[in-house]
């Protein structure tokens, strides 16, 4: 009965194994958060000091925009669709993905799109460089020749994005072991369970968007162009209300992760679950009313600019609820500080940082200063850095023995937490004094008042960028030499069914579905 | 004694202290070395509703901060006390609904106490009603365009560009403490009066960001937003470009200079008698020499960053020898007036009035060792637009 999996490159490219597939979306997303990376750094270089030493400033264009596009895109996104893919069969106790050809085919789209994406960097005119929000018409009629290669890419992500979710709405569904109510599903079920639905209502949207750039660009019409007869602002709405959900398909994940890595190392279950699972989908909702708030100083009347300040205010409550039922969940616990709760800790109190300076950002007539300044860049590099590549270190460290069977090392593992907080914070604390002094985002150069911020901004990144390899080599190191765990259940505290398979979890798993009380 | 000092080194390293002092200390002692030209808070500028602004801003700070001691003092004494080595035998409760209300019913309350006081500014920033004066503003890449509306008579209209030097951004000379927030023109308004802005584009999206001002809005072509401000101080305040709009999104500034109502109206009228002054020269027959010498002016302005001081070329074509500058004088001011599209070279038709540009393709023609003799009059350019 027992079959291993076929030998050599065939059983990467044919493979139909939730594990298998799972794998090649994390290391996938390690090569693109790395790719992203390096574009930080040059970014970094440059704002080291003031004047113009590296980049010319078209290409610094293209850096900001590649960064972007292939952080969101490239490792964050595939990232979190892999741990998905590897975790959530196991933990709803289910044999494979329900649809396994399809979860192959949504894998094997991202490297030839990256690569197309990639390849604009050499092209004539250069890659992108309207930015990751791409606003016409800096993107349409004044966009380098390369936009269309853009188009193309993200209409195969966004096709890879809405099959994946598809995919897991599909196993959620169907595929839960007897007894598991939806209501005793783990947290990080849940929450990719609401995240996929939120994926499937609005990866279309932005693939309408990027149509009508096209349209625009190669076809004639007028969408995005005042001259004849269209919108510019149009182009904004539709963007950001695919863009806005999207903010919470990066972050929801990570709430789940933590959920699950917090009680574990805390000996204690999860306060307030039902809870949670309330304040998600209460979060998911508000998602799709809030994206004006991306465009105060765009011109909305009045009264419009009133309803998104109130909307984007009100996300405050059930986000908050589910920082209270975390630390909760500690309170009176028995807490050990693994790497992967030290990763998960601090991604709760860095993303409530975030959020603070998210509250900050709703006020609409303060956002009147803050508004595209350094200020933003800070606010959400809290919450896509600490509250979702945090969540995903920490999520990698607690199911690698599960992946591998075998332990990282708890030193390194410890040691690159630090240097990641330490750098983390240096890179991005001080660009909210530059935002506040009157520093705008996606400059390649500015005045000596803002050059102590940016020297500290980028010493930090330098920090935090090499502390990656650190990570890098534990992983490898892990897999190579690691001492075997030698047990199903790795973590004392555990309780999810994954850890009821041995480690590493062979190929096929649950092929009898467990029984859950 | 080995495992008391191993627990005290543990709290001493307590990464979140020493990361909190180590920035605080970091940023309050630099601040306090540095004050006269080093902020890290928002300004409350020089205008009412800016002072409102910032202090909204601030409330909402505080509100933040005792909310962080609050939750993280909770979070890190969890930590703390209860770890396992003190706590080996851990709590199993899991739920509490009335916590669960309070912690619903508490922060809405504090978004109130926000709400509020923003609801009140938020509705002030948008009363543009009873305006003393009316500026068109329209975003160019890369430099703005300010009109003064005149309802009476001709709007006073000029371009505003940066005035650092290539030089200083190359590093090749000592940055001056303008860097990057100089222009050859700054906008001019009168203190204690409100001003209306009327902000546009004419390529990309740009804005209009003065922070003491408090005023940043969207400049978006086909759109007119509207904007106000009343400085209650005068002086000379700095902005930039907020929204991306190309190769020089960083190096468009914007410097406004608020004077005194005598001074405002002062700068105005001369401003309109240079307009008139323009009118006539509009008909004048200038000789070579006076159109080199405007035109080297011209050039220096607008030509220079991407052409070179000696037309040698640079982000543009060089103009020393081009086929184009020796070429007919049509196809070289048709360059000029419309661009080429696609490419860096705007189209300087709309920016530039017609003596300018007269002089302006006549230095070409006859500086940088480019010797055509030929000239052309404001006359000419004014026939060649109308015949397009």
């Amino acid at each position: 009965m027992a079959h291993g999996p076929a030998k050599g490159f065939s059983r990467w490219l044919f493979t139909t194994n939730h594990k298998d597939i799972g794998t090649m979306y994390l290391w996938f997303s390690f090569a693109m958060f790395l790719l992203g990376g390096s574009f930080a750094m040059i970014i970094r270089a440059e704002l080291f000091q003031p004047g113009l030493q590296i980049v010319d400033p078209a290409f610094f264009n293209q850096m900001t925009t590649m960064h972007g596009l292939v952080m969101v895109f490239g490792a964050i996104m595939p990232a979190f669709v892999g741990l998905a893919n590897w975790m959530i069969p196991l933990m709803i106790g289910a044999p494979d993905m329900a649809l396994p050809r399809m979860n192959n085919w949504s894998f094997w789209i991202l490297p030839p799109t990256f690569l197309i994406l990639a390849s604009s960097l050499f092209m004539e005119g250069g890659a992108p460089n309207f930015g990751w929000t791409f606003y016409a018409p800096l993107s349409t009629t004044y966009a380098p020749p390369s936009v269309t290669l853009f188009i193309f890419s993200v209409h195969a992500m966004g096709i890879s994005s809405i099959m994946g979710s598809i995919n897991i709405i599909a196993t959620i569904v169907n595929m839960r072991a007897p007894g598991m109510t939806y209501m005793k599903m783990p947290l990080f079920v849940w929450t990719w369970l609401i995240t996929a639905f939120l994926l499937v209502a609005v990866m279309p949207v932005l693939a309408g968007a990027v149509t009508m750039m096209l349209m625009d660009i190669h076809f004639g019409t007028s969408f995005f162009s005042a001259a004849g007869g269209g919108d510019p602002v149009l182009f904004q709405h539709v963007f950001w209300f695919f863009g806005h959900p999207e903010v919470y398909i990066i972050i929801l994940p990570a709430f789940g992760v933590v959920s699950e890595i917090i009680p574990v190392f805390s000996r204690k279950p999860l306060f307030g679950y039902d809870s949670m699972v309330y304040a998600t989908a209460s979060i998911a909702f508000l998602s799709f009313i809030v994206w004006a708030h991306h465009m105060y100083t765009v011109g909305l009347p009045l009264a419009g600019e009133l309803f998104y300040m109130y909307a984007t205010m009100l996300i405050a409550v059930p986000t908050a609820a589910k920082v209270f039922n975390w630390i909760t969940t500690m309170f009176k616990g028995s807490i050990t500080l693994e790497t992967p709760m030290l990763f998960a800790i601090a991604k709760v109190f860095l993303f409530t940082v975030g959020g603070f300076s998210g509250l900050m950002l709703a006020i609409a007539p303060a956002d009147f200063q803050y508004h595209d300044s350094y200020f933003v860049v800070a606010h959400f590099h809290y919450t896509m850095v600490a509250g979702a590549i945090f969540a995903l270190s920490a999520a990698v460290y607690y199911w690698l023995p599960k992946w591998t069977g075998k332990m990282y090392n708890e030193a390194m593992g410890k040691t690159h937490f630090w240097i990641s907080f330490i750098g983390f914070n240096l890179t991005f604390f001080p660009q909210h004094f530059a935002g506040l002094a009157g520093m705008p985002r996606r400059i390649p150069d500015y005045n000596m008042m803002f050059a102590d911020f940016n020297m500290m901004s980028s010493i930090g990144a330098f920090i935090y960028g090499s502390s990656q390899l650190l990570f890098l080599f534990n992983i490898v190191r892990t897999i190579t030499h690691g001492k075997p765990v030698n047990s199903d259940k790795v973590w004392e505290g555990a309780t999810t069914l994954e850890w009821t398979v041995p480690s590493p979890a062979p190929y096929h798993t649950f092929t009898t579905p467990p029984e859950v009380k | 004694m080995q495992q008391q000092a191993k627990r005290l080194l543990k709290l001493a390293l307590n990464p979140v202290l020493v990361l909190l002092s180590l920035m605080s200390s970091g940023v309050w002692a630099a601040t306090a070395e540095k004050a006269e030209h080093w902020r890290g808070n928002m300004t409350p500028g020089v205008t009412e509703v800016g002072h409102k602004i910032y202090d909204l801003h601030m409330l909402v700070f505080w509100i933040c901060v005792v909310v962080g001691i609050i939750v993280f003092g909770l979070m890190f004494y969890s930590v703390f006390a209860y770890r396992k080595e003190r706590h080996s035998e851990p709590a199993t409760f899991h739920e509490n609904t009335k916590l669960e209300i309070a912690w619903t019913v508490v922060p809405f309350l504090l978004l109130i106490i926000m709400a509020v006081p923003a609801t009140k500014v938020l509705i002030e920033v948008y009363d543009t009603d009873d305006a003393a004066q009316d500026i068109l503003i329209t975003g160019y890449q890369w430099k703005w365009k300010y009109e003064y509306i005149n309802p009476n008579g001709d709007n006073v209209t000029f371009f505003s560009n940066l005035r650092t030097p290539e030089s200083e951004i190359g590093n090749e000379e000592e940055k001056g403490s303008n860097y990057l927030l100089e222009v050859d023109e700054p906008v001019v308004l009168p203190v204690n009066s409100k001003t209306r802005f009327l902000v546009t584009a004419n390529d990309v999206l740009h804005a209009w960001w003065v922070p003491e001002l408090a005023v940043k809005r969207d400049a978006i072509p086909g759109f007119v937003n509207e904007a106000w401000t009343k400085p209650t101080e005068t002086g000379v305040y700095r902005g930039q470009c907020a929204e991306l709009c190309g190769r020089n999104h960083g190096f468009m500034p914007i410097v406004v200079n608020v004077v005194e109502q005598e001074e405002y109206d002062q700068w105005l009228a001369g401003k309109l008698a240079e307009a008139a002054e323009l009118k006539e020269l509009m008909a004048k027959e200038f000789t070579m020499d006076e159109l080199v010498a405007r035109g080297k002016k011209v050039y220096e302005r607008n030509c220079l960053a991407c052409h070179g001081a000696n037309g040698e070329g640079g982000v543009g074509k060089a103009i020393a020898g081009s086929p184009l500058a020796t070429g007919s004088t049509k196809g070289h001011l048709d360059v000029i007036v419309n661009g080429v599209p696609g490419t860096a070279m705007q189209a300087f038709g709309g920016q530039l009035n017609e003596v300018d540009l007269a002089a302006v393709t006549t230095y070409q023609r006859n500086a940088f060792g480019n010797n055509m003799g030929d000239m052309l009059q404001p006359v000419d350019v004014y026939k060649f637009k109308k015949g397009q």
